[in-house]
């Protein structure tokens, strides 16, 4: 499969072509944690992640929630 | 025979009124936040300490490597306690309603009905984090037409926060001073002038004061003014023993509140004696 660059939190990555937003998630070790997504600067909604394939250039944020005031 | 002498214990605590504030009540005035603590564990107890039922955390990046850490959410019973995401760190209205849209997906996630709020921060710059009025504006007024309960955070000028109540804030939250900075509430005219206007009318409107706190004597002073509750986060985290203080800062809330429900003698220049002049059997000089 050819590979698609895509940038993770601001770090590039590469991944195979058809890749889905569920399966990048999956590969990072972070299925099943509370975690939100968004390409390109708009939400994906969870139930989204598995339909999502992503495409060469997005640009991919995986945030979580943290201590804060 | 009846005395008016009792040693019977007090009657039950007077004064703890519930919080009215996005649709729902709580019991405690005071809302924490989850930052900069040496340890989850002392967070924990400390949140314990505190009473609050709302605390409030940061949406950040999963960290890709050395991400064997233990994660915040393994020390918050999101069963017990209402999670108030920020967006702390935007500079911009665009950045804060992306990051509220992705606190809202994990809350949703964790099923916290904290998914229908949030704490808006639009910050000017990184040196004061003063917030940025127009941002904050432009922020409430998005998210609101998105559907969420906006708790935004502003500085004590009572123009813009009128001005964001209007945006569909569902609480105005005037910083008592910079945050993080424990310099307490420096100008408390216009907290008061805040409260004034932004109940006028709309007694219940709940106004909030946000950042500043350094000490519990902080909390009890915005509180007896009016305030319908306070947010504070470094005091406790920072303080020598956090759990302490979280102790302290909830006194201080509620005695704050106590105070100002039960009314503030009026301040005068002369003295007025507590004991009676009548009987005196001293030289009393003037008379």
């Amino acid at each position: 499969m050819p590979e698609i660059r895509i940038t993770v939190n601001g770090e590039p990555q590469e991944v195979e072509q058809g890749t889905t937003l569920a399966a990048l998630i999956e590969r990072l070790g972070l299925a099943g944690q509370p975690c939100a997504a968004e390409v390109n600067k708009a939400l994906v909604p969870k139930r989204d992640h598995p339909s999502r394939e992503l495409a060469e250039g997005d640009s991919v944020e995986l945030v979580t929630l943290v201590g804060g005031g | 025979m009846t005395s008016a002498k009792t040693s019977s214990p007090p009657a039950a605590e007077p004064g703890l009124d519930p919080l009215a504030l996005a649709g729902r009540t709580w019991s405690s005035r005071l809302i924490v936040g989850t930052g900069k603590y040496e340890s989850y564990e002392t967070m924990q107890q400390a949140l314990d300490a505190s009473g609050a039922e709302v605390v409030t955390v940061a949406v950040r990046r999963e960290r890709l490597i050395n991400k064997e850490g233990r994660s915040l959410l393994e020390f918050i019973d999101t069963d017990r306690y209402t999670i108030l995401p920020n967006t702390a760190g935007c500079f911009s209205a665009e950045d804060a309603v992306r990051v509220a849209r992705l606190g809202r997906e994990i809350l949703e996630q964790l099923n916290n009905p904290g998914a229908g709020w949030v704490k808006v921060e639009v910050l000017h710059d990184k040196k004061t984090l003063l917030p940025d009025p127009v941002g904050t504006i432009e922020a409430t007024k998005e998210l609101v037409a998105d559907g969420f309960k906006v708790l935004a955070y502003t500085s004590d000028d009572p123009a813009s926060a009128v001005k964001i109540k209007e945006a569909g804030a569902t609480s105005v939250m005037p910083a008592g001073s910079p945050i993080g900075s424990g310099q307490g509430v420096l100008n408390r005219n216009n907290i008061l002038l805040c409260l004034e206007l932004l109940k006028e009318g709309d007694a219940a409107y709940p106004v909030i004061v946000d950042a500043g706190v350094g000490s519990a004597s902080d909390v009890s002073v915005a509180m007896e003014i009016g305030a319908d509750g306070v947010l504070l986060n470094t005091a406790v985290a920072h303080a020598k023993d956090p759990v302490m203080m979280a102790h302290a800062m909830r006194h201080a809330c509620i005695a704050g509140r106590q105070s100002y429900l039960a009314g503030r003698i009026p301040k005068r220049l002369y003295a007025t004696a507590s004991s009676p002049w009548e009987g005196a059997i001293s030289y009393i000089p003037g008379e």
